[in-house]
């Protein structure tokens, strides 16, 4: 093992390390808080490593120059909250449509609208999902430590690139704002992912091609400027990337469009299994909530009680088969602490369904979910 | 002229879907002109828009294209020239699109002088979505949410382009032809933020509420209007009310945004090395 470097750091500020070490060539944002740091420091470290930063004058831009950074060929990302995040909506449905990669970071705030701009909350969870109109399919992580901001900024750039598709690294006010020790590994104990390149003549290049591609369903992307003069639009289009009101056309690009994340969902869900071996109450838990949740499972099991966590680093794709697991074993209780009205609790029970009473606790005003309210319902569930 | 300009064109992608008699094919022409003209490198070469007739235009052109959200052409294009300086970044726009829902990205990227050349192809309406006013349509003017003849008075994109800051503003016409492709190579070539007000005929949805039937009477209409620059200096207000210079308006060099950077990069690095 190499030297390590152990460093006390933020959480925004781990996740621009671990940006940077993904490769981030590319930052545009526009301040808010709490995500703010992020900005800052890119504005500070990119410039020095040749990357370029720019600060734009709305969210809008922001999302919209991340797209034609991706599109020229960068490791682009973005940093935001809530009220920022709401606007760049329509711009990343456009980079889900036009299949570009790039990374978008929402350090989650108490809302809705301005809300309470410097308290926790995990409110967007389905703004995440669907805060962009039409179908779409969307990748979501959410780390709930300082080293998993940075673990998760790596695998965020890792999967958009891979999958060719906008990547929401969905932290919350708590892990932005949290210092800990965070050790960064050395670049050679990395693994980073770059997206496929076309390996054919401009005039074979198809950008949205049904059927190329080492994923399925993920086409090459070329870059501006390497002379495939293609087309890429927000309008529903075919395989070379033009509009096309041809139904059978249409669909069956809208279903690749879906299915190269639905169908990848093993592969792309990520969740970490804390005492779950012979668990009696689980507690589904993620982000910050999932601190408390670790630290109420370890007390009922001191306490002798067989109490367990699932925790979900991808909150989408969702965590399902990990639930289906949790079923099949019959838990007493599934318990979901959240920061927010309970945005996980139809999900969770469209998995565990009359199989074990679901549980929510929720806090919406920016105070945390307490270890003891969790322990207190693990207690109240056996 | 026996040249040929299909090689910049997707003739596969044409007819294009303008309504006959529109405006945009003379504006697109005289690009596509300024383009061969100026001899840029094709493979260099990125056309960007956003929504509307003249967001169609990138579809028709033969370089990397980019058919953006409403409003945000210029923004996206900031993405692209940032990242690659090197590229030739031209942004196809209409009033709508650059003076409405975008007019914030353009009074910025006129305010950091980034290289980037924006035609706005003004035909004073929103066409697309069949003729509802814009902020360019004329004051009195009939669209299909101004019932009664618009109540607001327009922008002068040009004087705005200006004042936030932009090296380079012109403004020419349909009428104009061989005027519009000299401007458009000149905003080109220039170095810093290039605009470049293209009037554009739409007798489908503006002229035939507004006794401008024929695509005729409405270059006709642009005609008498147009005052060359040299002129337009010497008219008093009263002769200046109803009609609009035409030329280049303003040409000043300025420090442009990615030069500027560049010269940050090199410097951070140098002190990197010591």
């Amino acid at each position: 093992m190499t030297k390590k470097r152990a460093r006390l750091l933020q959480g925004n500020e781990a996740v621009v390390e671990g940006a940077i070490a993904a490769g981030l060539t590319f930052f545009a944002g526009y301040p808010i808080t709490p995500s703010t740091e992020i900005a800052e420091l890119c504005a500070a470290k990119l410039p020095a490593i040749g990357g370029k930063f720019i600060q734009m004058e709305d969210e809008i831009a922001s999302m919209a120059a991340v797209c034609g950074a991706s599109l020229a060929g960068m490791k682009a990302m973005t940093a935001t909250s809530g009220p920022g995040f709401s606007l760049k909506q329509e711009n990343l449905g456009f980079a889900v449509k036009g299949e570009l990669p790039c990374v978008v970071v929402n350090v989650q705030r108490v809302g809705p609208s301005t809300g309470m701009p410097t308290s926790a909350s995990q409110g967007d969870v389905m703004q995440a999902r669907w805060g962009s109109h039409g179908d779409h399919e969307m990748v979501a992580l959410s780390p709930s430590s300082v080293q998993e901001a940075f673990t998760l900024a790596v695998e965020s750039f890792n999967i958009a690139e891979e999958y060719r598709t906008p990547v929401i690294l969905l932290m919350d006010e708590m892990i932005g704002h949290l210092r800990e020790k965070v050790v960064l590994p050395e670049k050679e104990e990395l693994v980073i992912r770059n997206r496929e390149k076309p390996n054919m003549t401009p005039e074979q290049y198809k950008p949205f091609a049904m059927d190329h591609g080492e994923i399925a369903g993920v086409p090459p992307l070329a870059a501006y400027g390497d002379g495939f003069k293609f087309h890429v639009t927000g309008l529903t289009h075919g395989e070379d990337g033009f509009p096309t009101n041809n139904p059978a056309i249409a669909e069956k690009q809208l279903k690749r469009l879906n299915e190269k994340i639905s169908s990848n969902k093993k592969a792309l869900t990520r969740v970490e299994k804390f005492y779950m071996d012979d668990a009696e109450v689980v507690v589904f838990a993620y982000g910050g909530t999932a601190r408390s949740a670790r630290k109420a499972v370890k007390d009922a099991r001191a306490q002798g009680i067989k109490a367990g966590m699932l925790r979900a680093i991808t909150i989408w794709p969702f965590a399902e088969d990990a639930l289906l697991e949790v079923k099949r074993n019959s838990p007493k209780a599934v318990i979901v602490p959240e920061m927010n009205l309970g945005q996980l609790v139809l999900p969770v029970k469209r998995v565990i369904g009359d199989s074990a009473p679901v549980i929510p606790i929720n806090k919406i005003a920016g105070q945390l979910v307490e270890p003891e309210e969790i322990l207190l319902a693990i207690k109240e569930a056996m | 002229m026996a040249l040929s300009l299909d090689k910049y064109l997707r003739m596969s992608k044409l007819p294009h879907i303008w309504c006959p008699g529109c405006g945009h094919g003379i504006v697109t022409q005289a690009i596509v002109r300024a383009i061969d003209e100026l001899g840029l490198d094709t493979d260099k070469t990125v056309v960007v828009s956003g929504i509307g007739c003249s967001a169609r235009a990138p579809g028709y052109l033969h370089f990397d294209t980019l058919h953006t959200t409403h409003g945000r052409a210029i923004a996206f294009a900031t993405g692209i020239k940032m990242a690659k300086p090197e590229l030739n970044v031209i942004i196809i726009t209409g009033d709508g699109d650059a003076a409405a829902i975008g007019g914030n990205h353009l009074i910025h990227a006129a305010r950091r002088n980034l290289d980037l050349t924006v035609i706005c192809f003004d035909n004073n309406i929103y066409g697309m979505t069949s003729g509802q006013y814009s902020p360019l349509t004329p004051q009195g003017s009939y669209a299909t949410t101004s019932p009664y003849g618009m109540l607001e008075k327009p922008f002068d994109l040009c004087n705005l382009v200006m004042g936030a800051g932009g090296t380079f503003a012109a403004r020419s016409t349909t009428y104009h032809a061989r005027q519009l492709t000299n401007v458009i190579k000149e905003a080109i070539s220039h170095k810093g933020f290039a605009f470049v007000d293209a009037l554009s005929q739409c007798p489908t949805y503006f002229g035939r509420r507004n006794k401008l039937r024929t695509p005729l009477d409405m270059m006709n209409w642009f005609k008498d209007r147009s005052v060359p620059l040299r002129a337009w200096s010497k008219m008093s207000p009263e002769e200046q009310e109803g009609k609009f210079p035409v030329g280049v308006l303003t040409k000043t060099q300025a420090p442009e945004l990615t030069e500027v950077y560049a010269q940050l990069v090199e410097k951070l690095q140098q002190r990197g090395e010591d």
